[in-house]
């Protein structure tokens, strides 16, 4: 009975083909035309431990952990990252985001992620923090910090 | 956000090239339909005449790092065989089969091009006889047909009993072999 209620791990070309459009788009979003080379590396990373996976819950979260992991790595080696603020949550409504999204690339690396896992892919804070390697108040506050950075800069802008 | 065929090939081959894929298959047009094929590192491993639900059924045999590649050196082989110009098959097998599956399939690979064989007789090659039923469960069973030609074992009386693919499939491989049926 265990065995029916575990959730079998889909074969990898299924993960693959379910998730490739959104997570190529996703690092669009973080690297620009960058993007391809970091995708890539990010599906070749989750083949590489794919067979080590104990259940296929929580696949999509995977993955977009894996995709900001290497684009962390890549923003990194490119550019000095701000600490965010420990400061409290600020939450965005979605039509609020859109307009502000286009800005995103102004944000450090880590503040781009939050917003853009947050609020393009609906990520819980849970499990942005898994994907930035931090805890999930750590990514609230990252979120929070760039949605703050965002108007300023929609402000300036305007 | 698409990602674009070239971006998927480039994906694809790199996969290959890292040797982290357990199983990679395809599907390929056929004249007696679509076949999907699937190889391990140590050879061709399945040649399925079901094609839907083929990946779940690799990812329980071989493992769950399934992709989906281009087989060109089997295709090759089963395009000459179709047209007429292939005899043998010169690919390796990955051939996950023991005790009595594996002596059987190992002598049905022995039957030649255009002769068939019967249950019975490859029973009794391999000391079991009385087991052409057995033998029948094998052929059922065969991980690898076309390659390993189990459309060659026909019934006692000749019959054509019957196949993975169907009847009509077994009677086509065999004309195209020049097998004169009844």
């Amino acid at each position: 009975m265990m065995e029916a209620l575990a959730v079998t791990i889909p074969p990898f070309e299924r993960f693959y083909l379910q998730h490739r459009d959104e997570v190529l788009g996703y690092l669009r979003r973080l690297l620009g035309g960058r993007a391809e080379d970091a995708w890539q590396e990010t599906f070749l990373r989750a083949l590489r431990a794919y067979d080590r996976l104990e259940h296929g819950r929580h696949l999509r979260a995977w993955v977009f952990t894996i995709a900001t992991r290497v684009a962390m790595d890549e923003l990194r080696a490119r550019s000095p990252e701000e600490l965010p603020d420990d400061v409290p949550g600020e939450e965005l409504q979605r039509p609020a985001y859109r307009e502000l999204e286009h800005l995103t690339a102004e944000l450090p690396p880590t503040e781009r992620a939050a917003v853009v896992l947050r609020y393009g892919y609906d990520l819980p804070y849970a499990e942005i923090g898994a994907a930035l390697g931090s805890s999930e108040e750590a990514a609230r506050a990252a979120a929070s910090s760039g949605v703050r950075r965002l108007r300023r800069q929609h402000d300036g802008h305007a | 956000m698409t990602v674009t065929p070239e971006l998927d090939t480039l994906f694809r081959s790199a996969a290959i090239r890292e040797g982290v894929v357990d199983v990679r298959y395809d599907v390929v047009d056929s004249p007696v339909g679509e076949l999907l094929l699937a190889a391990t590192d140590r050879g061709l491993a399945r040649i399925s005449y079901t094609v839907d639900g083929g990946d779940v059924e690799l990812a329980r045999a071989f493992g769950v790092r399934v992709l989906r590649t281009p087989l060109d050196d089997v295709r090759r082989e089963l395009d000459e065989y179709f047209e007429g110009r292939r005899r043998e098959f010169d690919l390796p097998l990955d051939l996950h089969a023991t005790g009595f599956q594996s002596e059987v399939l190992h002598e049905l690979a022995r039957v030649p091009y255009g002769h068939t064989d019967t249950y019975g007789h490859l029973a009794a090659r391999v000391g079991k006889p009385r087991a052409a039923r057995a033998v029948g469960m094998v052929m059922n069973r065969n991980p690898i047909p076309i390659v390993l030609p189990c459309h060659r074992i026909v019934g006692a009386n000749g019959a054509l009993t019957g196949y993975a693919g169907g009847l009509h499939v077994k009677r086509a491989l065999l004309e195209l072999e020049g097998v004169l049926l009844a």
